[in-house]
């Protein structure tokens, strides 16, 4: 039987629940509404109630190309995850179906790349870069993107496939499949679920990945990252603008957040909390 | 035999990840530690030579580099109480039957999914700006002077907005944790005549022991690299009172060509983070043997 919950009970927990949430929620929520503003409403003090213009999101576009930046953090974002997931799904496969006693050595190992610091390599990938004519390209940037994801993605990979149950393998191989049938008829279906899920968690990482983005970047492969943070350096009072541009930047990002939060909390503690 | 195959072709699965990882990891680092031994400068390149370790020694001898390591540490160890304890306190919360639980959930982790510049740059001129800001509003409101968070608490205001960035995170883990405890469990522990209290300090937390070492463990290897929040909101400064380790290295690395003493620096985070390292994989590694 479920516990009894009284009305009282459930009405005090629902308003302290609401108004964390909403004081928690309420930079983004002020953020989307500025975003609405003029540029003199947006310092005419606190309000809540936008005129409802959308001159800030035309002059974004319009003064600052806003949507080529947009475009290479779908490219980047999308391009190395797809990168990642290409590379590490027959990694993740066989540590999951045909694990020797050295997997468990390597997906720690794969997982200690992944807490090296970026600063401690800076000047040597910067190097590289310079060198090989990769700074400012979106190749290099999204190779950059899909190894700095690369140990997450096994690491998910390797947890959702080892959920598959290994009797359905062995059938399949009884029944005579070969390896390659086994892989496309019968694991395949049953992974797309959680190939989908690491996808999703880690198109938002890369989206929001803002060192390397913004540090081997200028202008042609620049994301929104390195977009927004040129807002940074003052040139008047342009809130209303900075509003529209930032939520342009995660509106997307928010909605795909939304449906990925048990994927996050499996992806970013590699499996220790479920 | 069908294994023989299975093993050689599984290696062969696996090597491209290894091999790629590997480079990454090893190429830049060995590099790293190479310069750091070097008087390296691209701009300036007849002094260049190997110095030994005076490039480290300006760890405990130059101010700024201490001060970037105190402040590192500053950032990790504040956000983490405020993520940690103020996580619990809202797992609590959210695990009660409430109205509109759905959204209040979606509402509470979107933060996390904010792009660190935009959190910064929000938080910067529309929460803190001592002029226009809301919180400057609200002080006024009050009779008070706004305070400038940027010019006189710069190392606070920047781990208020990692600690905003890194609640939901926290939270969400908790409450995740939280909610595969055993309604049972609970239940009996109710008829026993258990209060609130005890129930939480003797059931709940135990439980949730384990989620909240995850959360610490995987929190600092972020927050011992936060850099875009600095960026965008104190550049580092007022001098260097907001400078955090990866922040002085990009200094010295890009900006003023220091690679030697940059790569030290380096060095030194990966010591630190290694030393993290070492409590994470022994926590996820115990996880693996199940």
């Amino acid at each position: 039987m479920a516990r009894a919950v009284t009305t009282r009970h459930k009405t005090i927990a629902t308003a302290a629940a609401w108004i964390v949430a909403l004081l928690i929620f309420f930079p983004i929520l002020y953020t989307i509404i500025t975003s609405f503003k003029s540029e003199q409403e947006a310092i005419q003090g606190f309000s809540l109630l936008p005129s409802g213009t959308m001159e800030s999101y035309t002059e974004v576009e319009a003064q600052r190309g806003y949507f080529k930046f947009f475009l290479n953090s779908v490219v980047l974002s999308v391009g190395s995850t797809v990168l990642a997931l290409v590379i590490a799904i027959p990694a993740a496969w066989s540590m999951a179906f045909s694990p020797t006693k050295r997997t468990k050595d390597i997906l720690m190992w794969m997982l200690s790349t992944k807490m090296m610091p970026a600063v401690a390599v800076l000047f040597p990938i910067y190097l590289i870069f310079r060198d090989t004519g990769l700074l400012d390209s979106r190749v290099g940037l999204t190779v950059m993107l899909m190894l700095i994801n690369l140990p997450i993605v096994v690491w998910m990979l390797y947890t959702y496939f080892r959920e598959i149950p290994g009797e359905i393998l062995e059938a399949a191989r009884m029944d005579g499949a070969s390896l390659w049938n086994e892989i496309i008829y019968v694991l395949t279906p049953m992974a797309v679920p959680g190939i989908a899920s690491t996808m999703l968690l880690n198109i938002i990482l890369a989206w929001n990945e803002a060192f390397w983005t913004i540090r081997l970047t200028t202008t042609n492969a620049a994301p929104l990252t390195a977009f927004i943070s040129s807002f940074s350096s003052p040139q008047g009072l342009f809130w209303a603008k900075l509003s529209a541009a930032s939520t342009l930047a995660i509106a997307p990002i928010l909605i795909m957040g939304w449906f990925s939060q048990k994927q996050l909390v499996r992806g970013l503690t590699f499996g220790a909390v479920k | 035999m069908a294994t023989q195959q299975t093993h050689s072709l599984a290696r062969f699965m696996m090597a491209p990840s290894v091999i790629l990882l590997f480079i990454w990891m090893i190429v830049p680092l060995v590099f790293t530690i190479w310069f750091s031994f070097l008087q390296y400068n691209p701009l300036n390149p007849i002094r260049d030579g190997f110095v030994w370790f005076s490039n480290y020694k300006l760890f405990y001898s130059n101010p700024a580099f201490l001060q970037s390591i105190l402040n590192t540490l500053t950032i990790v160890v504040s956000v983490l109480a405020i993520t940690v304890v103020g996580g619990i306190l809202l797992a609590l919360l959210l695990d009660q039957p409430i109205w509109g639980q759905g959204i209040v959930r979606i509402l509470v982790i979107s933060p996390f999914f904010v792009m660190p510049p935009v959190a910064a740059l929000v938080w910067k001129n529309m929460i803190m700006h001592p002029q226009y800001g809301v919180f400057a509003d609200i002080a006024r409101f009050f009779g008070a002077n706004p305070i400038d968070w940027f010019g006189q608490h710069p190392l606070t205001a920047v781990i208020l907005i990692v600690a905003w960035q890194w609640l939901p995170f926290a939270t969400l883990i908790l409450l995740t944790s939280l909610q595969s405890l055993d309604e049972e469990q609970k239940e009996a522990a109710e008829m026993d005549g258990a209060g609130f209290i005890s129930r939480f300090i003797y059931l709940t937390l135990p439980h949730m022991s384990r989620a909240i070492t995850v959360v610490i463990l995987i929190q600092t290897i972020f927050l011992l690299s936060v850099y875009a929040e600095i960026l965008v909101t104190t550049n580092g400064g007022p001098g260097y009172a907001s400078t955090n380790l990866p922040f002085l290295v990009y200094q010295k690395a890009l900006l003023e060509f220091k690679i030697g003493q940059a790569s030290a620096g380096g060095v030194i985070a990966v010591i630190l983070a290694n030393i993290v390292a070492f409590f994470v994989m022994r926590a996820v590694g115990k996880n693996l043997d199940k």
